[in-house]
């Protein structure tokens, strides 16, 4: 069987009186596109910080590539990545500064930055704008390099946090093959989106309700078993709690 | 009838960046008027001009009869404008922020409580929590409570759905044709291609420029190709088999299937193609489809990146 690259058993997270997160438990495999569902405000953001090494569950278990969220926080931090669309890259540092900033706090050698940092350029077709501003930059190169950058220092799992809001439906495909292409070189994806068809794309997909998982499975699982034609369906059933399947 | 909302040749630049390029548009009385376009087509920047917050280069606009640039003052007291990114007082309560709102413009809540009313409701059990602690879907409904409570008599609504969930979206969007329907003209503009066919008539904006402006059904209706839905398939493997073969205009995934584009002229091409992919992929499901409106707007884009 494949590694296990995050474990969840239980987690519940708090906030005085509000249980945001309530006894959720999932495994996620190695190279796994998943995809983390649900509504505004149940609990996503939450259990996605938890993960992250931002904020200490109230109880359960939680490890991320082998690192307990409890006791290991920093550890978990330097092996992830970690992209959303509110928060990327510097506006007013290059390019080429915004790459080398980030390898840093990643800890990368200054001989290992520019031997990723070059790479990744040519990947992305990019060399001859390394000194340009960021906020000259059209949003679809942003939101590339923003992932390319995630991904630098080669971490087992991303977080993705929306990262396609508000992209034209052209560059939103773009950005999916480039989390293909991480996926196949054994990139673990933590996604979550709002555009279900973006669901259609993930391995497996957890869908959140009210601080639970209230579905988890293959996309054709999830339809199959709620008897949804397709994943709004699927969502209106959970979310709106029209079907107590 | 004079349409309610007029923008003649609106032009705009920002340094060497052509932010809107001779924009016109007119919206009438009972329409919910949509710009559809991606992150940084224009919208944000269009919906200032039209709410008097920035001044066009050229071009000129209205508002009832009064001009953007001379009336701008009257306008603002008549119009209701949600801006893109949530701007309500985030330390405030749902409450007071709605009575705050309700103050600027003179008026009580109690007065205009039935424009807000069906909006409301959902949000009175929270109405002691901070806005900043409220979740997405929440912030728009109270952002949209806010932009009504002083009985405008035409709303701005720029990318009001914006990181919603799509359940919440469906819910807002009814909110929407009920505020329509007692006679309050709605320009909206949206990054999800599954609101347009929600509104009256929409414009298809990208870089600056209107590339068509209809409605959503006519848009569909002239579309000029063929759609296919081809299911059942190992995405990967059935675009690697087909992307090379004659008379294929594009090729787009849409959700669990492929959307393959081909001419209308297209019985030996459709049979072509169902004579490669059944030597791989035997099960394959293959059927003409009515496009979506994101079929429309993928195919408007690359026609526009061929120019």
């Amino acid at each position: 069987m494949s590694e296990t690259i995050i474990t969840v058993k239980d987690l519940t997270r708090k906030f005085g009186d509000f249980t945001a997160v309530d006894a959720i438990s999932f495994d996620v495999k190695k190279g796994e596109i998943f995809g983390f569902l649900g509504a505004n405000g149940a609990g996503k953001t939450t259990a996605m910080r938890i993960l992250c090494g931002l904020l200490s569950p109230t109880s359960g278990q939680a490890e991320v590539c082998g690192f307990d969220v409890y006791h290991q926080s920093e550890q978990i931090k330097l092996n992830i990545g970690y992209m959303s669309q509110k928060f990327s890259l510097f506006d007013d540092l290059t390019v080429w500064e915004n790459i080398s900033f980030y390898a840093g706090i990643y800890k990368m050698s200054k001989q290992e930055i520019k031997i990723a940092g070059e790479s990744l350029l040519e990947q992305l077709e990019l060399t001859k704008y390394r000194n340009r501003l960021i906020k000259s930059l059209p949003l679809g190169w942003k939101q590339k390099l923003s992932f390319s950058i995630a991904i630098i220092h080669k971490p087992k799992v991303v977080f993705l946090d929306e990262p396609t809001g508000g992209v034209d439906p052209i560059t939103r495909r773009a950005f999916w093959d480039m989390i293909y292409k991480a996926s196949s070189e054994g990139i673990t994806i933590f996604v979550t989106t709002h555009y279900l068809d973006e669901a259609e794309y993930c391995d497996r997909i957890s869908m959140m309700v009210k601080g639970r998982i209230a579905g988890l499975g293959t996309p054709a699982e999830l339809k199959t078993r709620f008897k949804a034609k397709n994943m709004y369906d699927v969502f209106l059933k959970l979310a709106r709690g029209t079907d107590n399947a | 009838m004079q349409p309610f909302i007029k923008a003649d040749e609106i032009t705009k630049t920002y340094g060497q960046t052509l932010a809107l390029d001779r924009v016109s548009f007119e919206v009438n009385q009972n329409e919910i008027f949509g710009f559809i376009g991606p992150d940084g087509a224009g919208k944000s920047t269009l919906f200032q001009i039209m709410t008097t917050l920035l001044i066009p280069d050229s071009g000129s606009g209205s508002i009832n009869e009064l001009d953007i640039a001379k009336n701008y003052k009257e306008i603002r007291s008549i119009i209701g404008y949600m801006p893109g990114r949530f701007s309500l007082y985030q330390d405030l309560t749902v409450a007071e922020n709605l009575k705050f709102y309700a103050n600027i413009f003179g008026t009580t809540i109690k007065a205009n409580y039935e424009l807000i009313k069906n909006i409301y409701d959902l949000l009175e059990p929270f109405s002691k929590r901070k806005a900043g602690d409220l979740s997405g879907g929440m912030k728009q409904k109270l952002a949209l409570c806010c932009a009504l409570i002083h009985q405008p008599k035409a709303l701005f609504l720029d990318e009001p759905t914006t990181g919603v969930d799509p359940v919440s979206r469906t819910e807002f969007w009814d909110n929407l044709t009920q505020i329509k329907h007692l006679g309050i003209p709605i320009v909206v503009s949206t990054p999800y291609m599954d609101e347009a066919i929600r509104c009256d008539r929409v414009a298809l904006i990208h870089k600056g420029r209107i590339l068509k402006m209809d409605t959503p059904q006519k848009i569909i209706a002239e579309f000029s190709a063929t759609v296919l839905s081809l299911s059942n398939i190992d995405k990967h493997q059935a675009r690697e088999a087909i992307k090379n073969l004659e008379g294929i205009e594009s090729i787009f995934a849409f959700g669990d299937s492929l959307h393959i584009t081909v001419s209308k002229d297209n019985s030996s091409i459709i049979d072509n193609l169902r004579s490669t992919l059944s030597s791989i992929i035997p099960d394959y499901k293959l059927s003409e489809i009515t496009p979506d409106f994101e079929d429309c707007f993928l195919q408007l884009m690359k026609e526009e990146q061929n120019v």
